[in-house]
């Protein structure tokens, strides 16, 4: 073979090694979505929506708890992490470059990275351990430093996109930096900063981990947020690692469901990204 | 202006709630991990023996398991990632462009909780085969060696390395990005193949790429659902890829609750404190170096003159 033959075939096998590697990692997303999707819908029913667990060895039951529980931990965590996200997001790209902003950020980078249990532990020596009382509250505040991050970061890069001649209008009509940043600046940013809190709700609406030891778990209906609180992926876990049929099928159904929610919340903010972009481009 | 400074120093104080929270993290983990450090010292963490009920703790099953099962996983998506990555990037056509990138996040957006159950159900009993169905002269080498259980070290880097790809090939399709396309313009009318250019490139970009194949290993050490839920979580330290064993996000979310006495749980909070550290410096080495990679393309560019082969 010559070596010009030689190069391209190399060449070509690179290539085609590329495009292997797409499909090779395709390939378990395909068999994941199939497998939820296949053995979820056996147990999903509406009693599944709308019924109590049931004791062990009746069938039937749903997950009510649990997506009520749920629900109110994205609530709690929202209302820790969009405030100060939102905040920290316009301080990183107002005072861009200064050396607090830069250390904002590469602490917003760092929580993003540090692991969800890690989490979970600080969540429960500041919330659970004072009070010797699991609650909803602490899963909450778990899950609630985890959104902090993505939203900071989301906000920042989005205000930054924002053109420098609304700023200068605002300011040269008098308005106070505060002023200028939270009536015209903020909103002119503001579906794209609704898109990353649902982004970070995606993300967190998934959380196990921090949640084991904070908001624990509750096999009652219960929406006090001083009391321990079931959540879907907690009871998905307690169903998967259980012997019995009929859990290990409403795991599934709580997988298919969860997937779905999170998959929706991506795609929907997705779309309103690309429609913006072309807004905007 | 006064106002302004009012203005500037009332988001500052709430955006420097950020930098406080990471290290209320760790102040908080020492506190809650003082009475382990104290009595343990470094043995904690060179010691084999983690029996609760007898009041001792080495934890060092679990920081083998951790690093074994992420650097097993490392090796399985590195390739993968970085392929994924040129294709998206290089190779295919612009209409495909789009819905790969989407697909590839769509891996990332899966809960754990999911992972760990198609692990548990799909993967599990998949591996078992693969372990019965190992020639024997294999199952004889350190590497092979143990009963076909299924639950184990290779089902767990197998979900790690699923779950790592999104992150590492999207930094790395980032990174990608940065290299001026003027220099693979000159590598292809020097009369490159493809692979060289792409070779060249990847040069280039060689340090952000390093920076997201490590913020790959940070997530993979970190992770906690998936593996816990196929590792096995047996506190033993084997070479066997199919022994069961366990790591430190896993022993925590397995024990916690059961922490009877303060020593036990802070033994845990310990582990947790150092997982902590450790995705942090691995952390922080990933995001310098991809800084740095997107900051100096133009000095870059003039140190990778010409690694292209003629």
């Amino acid at each position: 073979m010559t070596r010009n033959a030689w190069r391209r075939l190399v060449s070509n096998l690179f290539v085609i090694a590329c495009g292997l590697s797409v499909l090779v990692a395709l390939l378990p997303l395909g068999m994941i979505l199939f497998f939820v999707v296949s053995q979820g819908v056996q147990a999903l029913n509406f009693e599944f929506f709308t019924a109590m667990p049931k004791p062990v060895g009746e069938p039937g039951g749903g997950m009510l708890n649990a997506f009520v529980g749920t629900l109110i931990l994205i609530g709690l965590a929202a209302l820790i992490a969009i405030p100060v996200g939102v905040i920290s997001g316009v301080y990183m790209s107002e005072y861009a470059g200064t050396r607090i902003a830069t250390a904002v950020r590469f602490a917003a980078d760092t929580l993003n990275g540090v692991p969800s249990i890690v989490i979970g532990i600080f969540a429960y020596g500041i919330a659970v351990l004072p009070f010797r009382q699991f609650s909803a509250l602490a899963g909450g505040l778990a899950l609630g430093v985890m959104m902090i991050p993505i939203i900071a970061r989301t906000t920042e890069e989005l205000l930054l996109l924002v053109p420098g001649s609304l700023r200068e209008g605002a300011l040269a009509l008098g308005a106070t930096r505060g002023r200028a940043v939270f009536s015209v600046i903020v909103p002119a940013a503001l579906p794209g900063i609704i898109t990353g809190i649902v982004l970070a709700v995606a993300r967190i609406a998934g959380e196990t981990a921090p949640l084991l030891f904070t908001s624990f778990n509750n096999q009652f209906f219960s929406t006090d947020i001083r009391q321990p609180m079931a959540s879907m992926t907690v009871q998905i876990f307690n169903y998967a690692t259980s012997a019995y049929d009929d859990w290990i099928r409403q795991a599934w159904a709580g997988a298919l469901v969860l997937v779905t929610f999170v998959l929706t919340c991506s795609l929907l903010a997705r779309l309103v990204t690309a429609r913006l972009q072309r807004l905007r481009g | 202006m006064r106002g302004e400074f009012g203005f500037r120093l009332a988001i500052g104080a709430v955006a420097i709630l950020v930098v406080v929270l990471v290290a209320a993290i760790g102040v908080e983990l020492t506190r809650q991990s003082w009475l382990s450090i104290q009595k343990f010292g470094l043995s904690f963490w060179t010691t084999h023996t983690w029996d609760p009920v007898a009041g001792e703790f080495g934890a060092f099953p679990f920081i083998w398991g951790t690093l074994y099962s992420s650097i097993v996983a490392l090796i399985i998506a590195t390739p993968i990632a970085l392929g994924i990555a040129v294709f998206i990037s290089e190779l295919s056509p612009g209409w495909l462009k789009g819905p790969l990138i989407f697909l590839t996040e769509l891996l990332a957006a899966i809960p754990s909780i999911v992972y760990g159950l198609w692990g548990i159900f799909v993967l599990v009993p998949a591996v078992r085969q693969l372990q019965v169905h190992t020639p024997e002269f294999l199952r004889a080498l350190p590497l092979f060696s143990g009963p076909p259980l299924g639950l184990g070290m290779l089902a767990a880097a197998l979900i790690l390395a699923v779950m790592v790809i999104p992150f590492t090939s999207a930094i790395a399709r980032e990174v990608l990005k940065t290299v001026p396309v003027a220099q693979r313009e000159a590598a292809y009318a020097l009369g490159a193949t493809r692979f060289e250019a792409i070779r060249a490139a990847m040069f280039f970009a060689r340090t952000g790429i390093i920076g997201a194949v490590m913020l790959g290993f940070g997530r993979a050490l970190g992770e906690t659902m998936a593996v816990t839920m196929v590792i096995g979580n047996t506190p033993q330290v084997s070479t066997s890829l199919f022994a069961p064993q366990h790591t430190m996000a896993a022993v925590i979310a397995n024990e916690f609750t059961e922490a009877s006495d303060r020593l036990y749980l802070n033994a845990l909070v310990e582990i947790g404190l150092v997982l902590f550290f450790i995705t942090l410096v691995v952390n922080a080495g990933s995001r310098l170096l991809i800084w740095a990679m997107s900051r100096t393309p133009a000095r870059a560019a003039r140190r990778v003159a010409a690694p292209v082969t003629t």
